[in-house]
């Protein structure tokens, strides 16, 4: 029966609607108070944008997690620490000489590789048994690789130059690190390439029919399986983006490098809608901002309620509006 | 000549449920072929045995090659075009989209095919851009067939295409998928459950009664035959 219910598209059909009214309403509203407090405080406007750079990473894990499981229908909870491996290749790659952007790029070279290596050899063997036993290999992956990278690197604290350097503009009063203006800028990048590939050519065309309608995309001669790996050799890609762009702001690097990303992530992905690439995107910059913002001025909120208080919001998105911000209701049609 | 399409005694299952029973069956290039039956009677499956989408034993040859072991990708590549039930379009996509999807395995430029589909489907123009869910079920069938199209296929596998269409609809479907069949050659198996307007738009039929094929013969002939006209034409 197994076979069965692969080869007929069980899945709910969807609504098409897209974006309620409420929800732009709030954005743009959101979008207003910000821009006004920027206007009117010099630390509210450095904290959005610190937010802002927070966010852009938050979102580019969330992107990876809803490439995923737009693709494979779970959530990868090895998301994070692959991007914290591929952290790691970035350091030794510098350590044998490379420059900085030099590792970068092969890094994300590397880290497609193995994430398609990761959906080939682990996740499709269970892919079609069941969604449970996907997870738990997902979670095996998040130990296996731990361990690993504890095992080579050792869980010493290592240091890694600074890809934009610790340079601070002055614009009008405000103090803005290049730091937080080079991760905004290189997650820009990444979403738009991204963007265009799904949007533009015929591999994303492929691989988005292979997301939404696998029975139908194999009648049309889409080899979905290659689409499928593909998916996660992209998704560990936009991790390594993110786990790069977040090592600076720790200013060290350790294996629990991504382990709270994650969590904002997971919260991000959440708030956005967990199937909308758009959605996780301005789901984590709105997280950025918003954790920024809360600790700056409701002073009970300390560094350490930061994580309770994005898994908080995590909690409330799914009790009060499941689908998050961009997510469509699943309506089964009979 | 060989035949384009040539099934022997094809068996197929769903795990431990038996579909097929095998099945024999020839579809000559440049016909219309049709396959008739009651519910549960194979009809599909049959055409799932062709593309691939299920698991299937017994000869399958097309073009006198052995279509074997072959998954559904290999079968569309090798220029089986199959519009399931239920249609498989991308709801989610856009009309243009969809299209693409049809051309997907080609690499030379969409524009040529584009225009031939536009001669038997002209309004798809304007709906290029338009999400195909929002289409209404009859234009969501011309959509399926349109991209089927795309595909350049030797042989189409039309899968209940009257299914949830009004008559006038179902005419209209047929009345197209008879002029291609006429004016560009297209070799059609279609299966339905109307016998009606399948025999008329068939040369050839074959009536499936639990996973074996019960009768077969030119569709004029099949027109007359006494169990035919009580079981499926109903007078």
């Amino acid at each position: 029966m197994v076979e069965l219910a692969r080869r007929i598209d069980l899945r709910p059909h969807r609504t098409y609607a897209g974006v309620s009214l409420p929800v732009i309403l709030g954005l743009f509203a959101a979008c207003v108070f910000l821009a006004g407090g920027c206007l009117s405080s010099g630390i509210f406007a450095q904290q959005t944008v610190a937010g802002l750079a927070q966010g852009a990473v938050y979102a580019s894990l969330a992107l990876a997690l809803v490439l995923i499981y737009r693709a494979t229908e779970v959530i990868n909870f090895a998301q994070g620490e692959m991007a914290m491996a591929s952290v790691y290749i970035a350091y030794q790659l510098i350590q044998w000489g490379f420059s900085y952007w030099e590792a970068f790029v092969v890094t994300l070279a590397v880290a497609f590789v193995l994430g398609v290596v990761i959906q080939v050899a682990v996740i499709r063997p269970v892919q079609h048994t069941s969604v449970i036993a996907v997870v738990i290999v997902t979670v095996g992956l998040f130990i296996l690789i731990d361990g690993l990278v504890n095992w080579k690197w050792g869980g010493a604290i290592r240091f890694m130059p600074a890809p934009f350097g610790q340079k601070v503009y002055h614009a009008g009063g405000v103090a803005f690190a290049r730091q937080d203006l080079g991760t905004m800028a290189v997650t820009v990048v990444s979403v738009v390439l991204l963007w265009f590939l799904f949007q533009f050519t015929k591999l994303g065309l492929g691989m988005r029919a292979a997301a939404l309608r696998p029975a139908a995309a194999t009648l049309v001669g889409v080899r979905v399986e290659v689409m499928l790996a593909i998916g996660w050799g992209l998704a560990a890609v936009l991790g390594a983006v993110a786990g790069l762009m977040a090592e600076p702001a720790q200013f060290v690097l350790q294996p629990t490098l991504m382990q709270s990303v994650l969590l904002y992530a997971f919260a991000a992905a959440v708030l956005g809608g967990l199937e909308s690439p758009a959605g996780a995107v301005v789901g984590g910059l709105a997280l950025g901002v918003f954790l920024n913002l809360v600790g700056q001025y409701v002073h009970f909120i300390t560094s350490e309620l930061r994580q309770p208080f994005a898994f908080a919001v995590l909690l409330a998105v799914l009790l009060v509006k499941p689908t998050g911000l961009f997510g469509r209701s699943r309506v089964r049609k009979v | 000549m060989a035949p384009l399409l040539e099934l022997h005694g094809v068996t197929a299952r769903y795990g431990q449920v038996h579909a097929l029973h095998g099945v024999s069956l020839t579809v000559d290039e440049g016909q219309v072929v049709a396959v008739l039956g009651a519910n549960g009677a194979g009809k599909t499956t049959t055409l799932r045995a062709v593309s691939g989408t299920v698991r299937r034993d017994g000869e399958i040859r097309f073009d006198g090659r052995p279509l074997g072991r072959h998954g559904p990708e290999t079968v569309a590549r090798l220029g089986i075009a199959h519009v399931p039930e239920g249609r498989g379009t991308f709801a989610e996509l856009t009309v243009w989209d969809n299209l693409r999807l049809g051309g997907y395995t080609r690499r030379t430029s969409l524009k040529d095919d584009f225009a031939r589909v536009l001669e038997y489907f002209p309004w798809l123009e304007e709906r290029r851009s338009q999400q195909a869910g929002t289409l209404s079920g009859g234009e969501q069938q011309m959509l399926a067939l349109a991209r089927a199209f795309m595909q350049r296929p030797r042989l189409l596998l039309l899968d209940e295409p009257s299914l949830g269409l009004a008559p006038l609809l179902v005419t209209e479907v047929f009345r197209i998928v008879k002029e291609l069949n006429e004016t560009t050659g297209l070799t059609v198996l279609v299966v339905e459950q109307n016998a009606h307007i399948a025999l008329q738009a068939a040369q050839t039929a074959y009536v499936l009664e639990v996973g074996r094929v019960a009768l077969s013969g030119p569709s004029a002939e099949l027109r007359e035959h006494e169990s035919v006209r009580r079981s499926y034409l109903g007078y």
